[in-house]
């Protein structure tokens, strides 16, 4: 199945060559969870401060344990602010 | 003590400028810049006065940290009834004019009157004097900044001045120091203008004395460390500035975008923080150069930008190809998001112009985004703009509207009178989006249900800095709650609006927040001041100057029926994104908001209220 993978800031150095804008869409297999297709990246998982799957935070305790669907857009930030 | 214990006032309308003692009662109950210059504000003027007319008052303030070797003590403050809005109206800046003003030895410069030319004032340590201007009048900011330096002999000096917008009483009009940084919003720039006053330079050489010089180098020194430690403000900000939230707060469906109508925009990624690092297509340069500090600021999120020197919008004009003042993430939404704009460069051009000429460019922005509608739905047409195409996403429409609007010419005359009067004049009120007639800024209520109550409460209009709860709905600072419920919103929205009004007061940046708590500034005012500061007394000064402002408010005509928001945000549910089919719940929050404020139903502080704060 297919997601979006959406790696922004200093993450955005693990994307794939041919991402643009700073995502890109992957292939992933049935069951994987949010944290496998990190680590998969190679992203750091200290440095996922603000993960959201099509928009919606997920809390740290709860990435080991999120299975992605096909379609999903999974986003992800290191510590950022502004305003 | 980090007070000079200097007021100058300034009569505008005799040409004096006179030494007072600072009200050192008001000082304790105050702390000083917003709320200080407040205090004096009220005391001495009328809430019903016309914020253009000579009657009304104009206050520069410093806080106690201003100036100091405290982490961001370059934030100073413009305090008025602000013509955009009716209401009280504070401004905050950055860069380097405040410090410099408090280094000069003055505290506050209180204007009064009006003078019959124009004039800038001129002030050298605890020399001050008001200097024909008329030279300047009609020049930018920058070409203001440049012939004061030349005019004082002293390429040290600091400066805050209006540009032509302020002088034609543009709404919105900001007044700019160092030529980038803008005390912008709620037109305090037009009340400079009303008043003739074109610029004020400074130069300031006898220093800051703090009371206990060790203890205040213990405390800034921790304070510090813990900027410096911290993720956001030690790498964060610094990296990528504010402008990093642009694919943030799309992604979570919360970026009001074609003047409200949607909530996502599809051209985000093109005009955001990662964008502006990497090279242009058109000449392989990227559109940031490098990143800046204002006075004292270990964080330096700020943002340098050279722009394409062939984009149509600065070809051919060589003082736009320079390192200049780049997009921060509130002005790249408004030129944006909300006009549909996806070009970075015209986005950095206009932003530009604001400084240029004086403006704000969130109310620029959002207006320029409800004129785009009414064009689009037939509402104004080429016979009214001079044959500009106001068209949702048209770059080259947006800078033409800019400039007018800077200028005072064509159509951008009505641009300049904000969006709630231009879509008044059009018959669409509808279309405006603002608060108290003050354009919101780049967070949409329906996905950030905490920011409704924000915008709909603030003192001086629709604002984010008045209680950022994005920090905790979006970034989870200190903690994360859930942007898509109303619950406990109204605790929320209050205690950031206190802890932001002690923040402010003190003379430091509210970056600072993301890192530092009250718990950790009470140590610096401590060793800065007489007296004895804990985070409690500052979580009660900030209550004392949110009541305070909203007194005059009050007395300035403001009812319960102010406190609300735009049609849209209320009635129409978000089209995508994790907010869709939600409508912001402000009428769930409000009562809750005003009982935890001890307010009456009616939104009224109640004389328990009042009297608990001494009010």
């Amino acid at each position: 199945m297919k997601i979006t993978l959406k790696l922004y800031a200093a993450l955005g150095k693990h994307l794939p060559d041919h991402a643009v804008r700073g995502e890109v869409e992957i292939d992933v297999d049935s069951g994987d969870t949010l944290e496998r297709v990190l680590v998969a990246h190679d992203v750091p998982l200290e440095h996922c401060h603000l993960v959201l799957v099509n928009g919606h935070y997920v809390a740290p305790s709860e990435r080991a344990g999120k299975v992605l669907e096909d379609g999903d857009a999974l986003a992800v930030w290191p510590p950022v602010a502004g305003g | 003590m980090a007070w000079t214990n200097n007021v100058l006032r300034v009569n505008l309308t005799d040409g004096t400028c006179k030494s007072e003692p600072l009200n050192t009662e008001w000082a304790k109950k105050y702390l000083g810049s917003r709320g200080l210059a407040t205090k004096y504000y009220v005391e001495e003027c009328d809430p019903k006065v016309d914020p253009l007319s000579a009657d009304n008052k104009l206050i520069f303030a410093t806080g106690p940290l201003t100036g100091t070797a405290a982490p961001t003590s370059g934030r100073w403050t413009v305090v008025t009834k602000g013509p955009l809005t009716g209401a009280i109206a504070c401004s905050n800046s950055g860069g380097f004019f405040g410090a410099e003003l408090k280094n000069a030895g003055w505290d506050m410069v209180i204007f009064e009157g009006k003078s019959a030319g124009p004039v800038y004032l001129d002030i050298k340590n605890d020399q001050a004097e008001l200097k024909d201007a008329s030279a300047m009048w009609g020049k930018s900011v920058w070409d203001t900044e440049d012939m004061l330096r030349e005019a004082c002999g002293d390429n040290d000096i600091r400066c805050a001045s209006i540009g032509q917008a302020g002088e034609s009483q543009v709404l919105f009009a900001g007044v700019i120091n160092d030529k980038d940084r803008a005390a912008g919003r709620s037109g305090v720039g037009a009340v400079m203008g009303s008043k003739n006053l074109k610029a004020v330079s400074c130069r300031g050489t006898t220093g800051t004395q703090v009371g206990d010089p060790m203890a205040f180098m213990q405390a800034t020194g921790a304070c510090n460390q813990i900027l410096a430690d911290n993720p956001v403000t030690g790498e964060g900000l610094p990296t990528y500035g504010t402008q990093v939230l642009m694919n943030v707060i799309n992604e979570t469906g919360a970026l009001p975008t074609h003047n409200s109508n949607d909530v996502q925009f599809d051209g985000a990624s093109k005009i955001g923080g990662e964008a502006m690092a990497e090279p242009r297509e058109s000449d392989g340069k990227a559109n940031l150069v490098s990143n800046a500090a204002c006075f004292g600021c270990p964080i330096s999120c700020q943002r340098r930008s050279q722009m394409d020197p062939n984009h149509f919008s600065v070809a051919g004009q060589p003082k736009y190809h320079g390192n200049e003042g780049g997009l921060e993430y509130e002005a790249a939404w408004a030129l944006g998001a909300a006009t549909g704009v996806q070009d970075l460069e015209a986005l950095t051009y206009c932003n530009y112009v604001c400084n240029e000429y004086g403006m704000d460019p969130i109310s620029l922005g959002s207006t320029v985004a409800a004129a785009m509608e009414l064009y689009k739905i037939g509402a104004i047409t080429d016979a009214d703009t001079g044959g500009l195409a106001l068209e949702f996403g048209s770059a080259e429409a947006l800078c033409k509207i800019c400039d007018q609007t800077g200028l005072g010419e064509g159509f951008g005359k009505e641009i300049g009178q904000g969006s709630r009067r231009m879509t008044e004049k059009y018959g669409h009120p509808e279309l405006s989006m603002t608060v108290k007639s003050q354009e919101f800024p780049a967070y949409d209520p329906r996905g950030i249900q905490g920011m409704g109550l924000t915008y709909a409460t603030s003192n001086r209009g629709a604002c984010h800095l008045r209680s950022y709860t994005v920090a905790s709905e979006i970034l989870g600072i200190p903690e994360k709650t859930d942007p898509l419920t109303s619950d406990g919103k109204a605790g929320l929205v209050m205690a950031f609006q206190d802890a932001t009004a002690a923040f402010d007061a003190a003379g430091i940046c509210i970056f600072t927040s993301f890192a530092l708590t009250l718990d950790d500034v009470a140590p610096m005012i401590n060793a800065d001041l007489d007296g004895e500061w804990s985070s409690e007394t500052l979580v009660e000064i900030g209550e004392r100057i949110w009541n305070l402002e909203r007194k005059f408010n009050m007395e300035a005509g403001f009812t319960a029926a102010d406190d609300t928001l735009p049609a849209r945000l209320l009635k129409d549910a978000a089209k995508t994104g994790p907010a869709k089919g939600k409508v912001s719940e402000l009428g769930k929050m409000l009562p809750e908001y005003y009982e935890l404020r001890g307010w009456t139903p009616e939104g009224v502080p109640s004389n328990e209220t009042l009297s608990r704060l001494e009010l």
